[in-house]
């Protein structure tokens, strides 16, 4: 069977902002202005982490551009007490999740206070080791199932994580264990610089789920209200005690891997340009606004204000801290007291040779 | 022990059951999870009977895969519970090394403490049951090295529920590694209530004014056969049983090389960067204006554990142990 018939790509607005004919109730003007609202926000903040790196104010960065529809569509289908489980490039959605600012672009200057969440969100540290975060998505929301409550987890990673296996390791734990966890794989064509038929030869990734007998769909990344619609769905299931899905967000990342990579090594960014031209995710919402008659620029004015405003705000907050407290580096290895740790802090400390 | 505790008599692996069994009772947040575990009691049945006790939501028998079952343990113990996680063999643990060393130990620090993981990691480990390959490693200190972990390794029964207890309470990952080759050496009184022995201390087998003798798990039986040899040639030992390797319990390692002024620590690990060498470190830090002869090391060889035909001429006898003896005090 021919697997793009199978996941066929789900899609409730086109490219140009129309609507493709599918009914779906979360369409609505208020919904889209509220989406355009935080991928504005989430596109003006990575070009601003992006601008602090190479000014030398934070350190190598991992720009989402392009992947806002998908990872604000994804994070707004949750609510709290649901546990979201980031990369290192998933910000927007955990800034659409509730993420302090200020500790995200911290955790980007090299300060581990950017990795501890606002009390009461429970949102991890962005995960290096890729798709190792699967399984904590899966455990945590196993806890969840045997406290029989009806949150859930919902764990981002890219389309390289599936050749690893705590990514098989994921799906089938949570498949045998009918544990309510959503994985949301963003597809943007590339690991690093290795494009998609060398990660994988399986036409989709949606079509992975079928391994675990769970359900996996195919979204169209770049189209906010179908990845909403379809993290609702997947949500509502894993709520209502139906266990996993595997979701598939085909998207493409405009720019580099980290700002430490010139993606035009490996790939024709002629592709990115066309896509920024035809595909993207914001002017796909602005067109469907328009379209819809409800376009107002001076409201997408003060959008963009408010929105630099708020990040001007998080980086003077940010910048208020220029490295971390070196007590932070002893104080949370262990719960107890461990000599070795503790005599080492001394040192550090009061013994003069190791801190100037 | 005191008249007045009700004991039972028990092997170091009925030890392990009789403390899991303790902790499920106790806290209603541990869980058993592993290979096995379920139905089949575990390979060594450390969890018999558990599964009928406390049922599939808290004995749980997990898909084989190591990096799975503690990687997703690691989200139960982040979310309320304190998984007790078997791996079958130490040999078998390396599939799920990346889980522990970027993730388990790191959580508290990389959240400052605002997610923690009170996990428990358990393993068979060494030589000397004719096993198969990779069944036989004795890898500690590739586990020592993480920072974020505690490295607990019981020599008899009595020791292995209480520090087995202690090793579930404790707020962070623990390794719990069990000498395999004395799971069953005999029986010994063990408490029938709950008891706990804290974690970083070390426990002294036999006292004596010569030498003093550090080993841990099944080696520490070797040593003391050895020490009592050289007791019969007027050579008295001290002999350490180290029971946790990190941290190390450093007051009675200086004490007793304070004491000796003579030093040997035998390990079944291979020599370059065992465990041994930290044990070399504190006495440096602590001692070395005491010693009256260099520090000895009787160890495995820096080669793979071979198979078993040849385990024997591997691991560190008392032989061995016994020439120590005699060059440290020679010296």
């Amino acid at each position: 069977m021919d697997m793009n018939e199978k996941f066929p790509i789900v899609q409730l607005l086109s490219g140009d902002g129309r609507r493709t004919g599918a009914v779906c109730e979360h369409v609505t003007i208020e919904r889209a202005k509220l989406f355009y609202e935080h991928m504005v926000f989430s596109r003006l903040f990575d070009q601003k982490a992006v601008n602090l790196q190479r000014q030398g104010r934070i350190g190598t960065y991992a720009p989402f551009e392009g992947q806002e529809a998908s990872q604000i569509g994804s994070a707004l289908a949750m609510e709290d007490g649901d546990w979201m489980f980031p990369t290192y490039r998933d910000h927007a959605a955990t800034a659409a999740f509730g993420h302090s600012l200020k500790n995200i672009f911290l955790y980007w200057k090299g300060c581990i206070e950017g990795c501890v969440p606002p009390e009461g969100k429970h949102i991890f540290p962005p995960s290096v080791p890729i798709a190792s975060q699967i399984l904590h998505a899966t455990g945590t929301a196993w806890a969840e199932q045997k406290k029989g409550s009806d949150r859930v987890s919902l764990v981002y990673f890219g389309d390289g994580a599936t050749s690893e296996g705590d990514f098989h390791e994921g799906l089938n734990f949570a498949s045998v264990f009918n544990i309510p966890v959503v994985f949301f794989n963003q597809n943007n064509g590339y690991a690093i610089s290795v494009p998609l038929e060398r990660q994988m030869k399986t036409k989709t990734i949606a079509q992975k789920s079928l391994a675990y007998d769970i359900p996996g769909v195919r979204v169209d990344g770049n189209d906010v209200f179908a990845v909403y619609d379809e993290t609702m769905k997947a949500i509502n299931r894993a709520r209502n005690g139906n266990g996993p899905t595997l979701i598939e967000a085909v998207t493409w990342r405009y720019g580099a891997h980290t700002t430490t990579d010139e993606p035009s090594k490996y790939r024709d960014q002629a592709e990115s340009k066309r896509r920024r031209e035809s595909d993207d995710p914001i002017t796909r919402l602005e067109r469907f606004l328009e379209i819809e008659g409800a376009w107002d620029s001076s409201w997408a004015e003060q959008v963009n204000e408010e929105a630099e405003q708020k990040l001007n705000e998080a980086v003077i907050e940010m910048e208020k801290t220029v490295k971390s407290d070196e007590a932070l580096m002893f104080d949370h290895v262990f719960g107890t007291d461990v000599w070795p740790v503790q005599e080492q802090k001394h040192r550090f400390f009061y013994e003069g040779s190791e801190k100037g | 022990m005191s008249t007045a505790v009700n004991t039972k008599k028990l092997t170091i692996v009925q030890a392990i059951t009789d403390a899991l069994k303790e902790m499920l009772e106790e806290d209603e947040s541990v869980l058993v999870l592993g290979e096995d575990v379920g139905k089949n009691g575990g390979v060594f049945r450390a969890t018999d009977g558990l599964y009928d006790l406390f049922g599939d939501d808290r004995v749980i028998d997990t898909p084989l895969a190591e990096s799975g079952l503690i990687g997703s343990s690691i989200g139960l113990a982040m979310n309320g519970f304190r998984p007790v996680v078997e791996i079958q063999f130490l040999g078998f643990i390396y599939p799920g090394f990346n889980q522990l060393i970027t993730h388990a130990t790191r959580i508290r620090t990389r959240t400052q403490s605002r997610y923690t993981v009170p996990l428990t990691i358990r393993a068979p480990y060494g030589s000397g049951v004719r096993a198969p390959e990779i069944h036989s490693d004795s890898t500690e200190a590739l586990f020592t090295h993480i920072p974020g972990l505690k490295v607990v390794i019981p020599s008899n029964p009595y020791d292995a529920k209480g520090l087995l207890i202690s090793s579930i309470k404790d707020p962070d990952p623990v390794l719990f590694l069990e000498p395999m080759r004395i799971y069953r050496a005999g029986k010994e009184d063990v408490p029938s209530e709950s008891y706990s022995i804290p974690l970083g201390k070390a426990s002294r087998k036999r006292t004596g004014d010569d030498v003093s003798i550090f080993a841990w798990g099944a080696m520490v039986r070797v040593a003391e056969k050895a020490a009592e040899e050289a007791s019969e040639n007027g050579i008295e030992c001290d002999v350490i049983d180290l029971r946790t390797l990190y941290p190390l319990d450093k007051e009675v390692i200086a004490e007793s090389v304070q004491r000796t002024g003579r030093a040997i620590i035998v390990h079944e690990a291979p020599s370059t960067g065992g465990v041994s060498n930290d044990v070399m470190e504190i006495i440096n830090d602590t001692s070395f204006l005491y010693m009256r002869a260099p520090i000895k090391k009787v160890t495995g060889y820096d080669t793979p554990v071979p198979l078993f035909t040849l385990e024997d001429d591997y691991a560190p006898d008392s032989k061995k142990i016994y020439r120590a003896i005699e060059e440290v005090t020679r010296f």
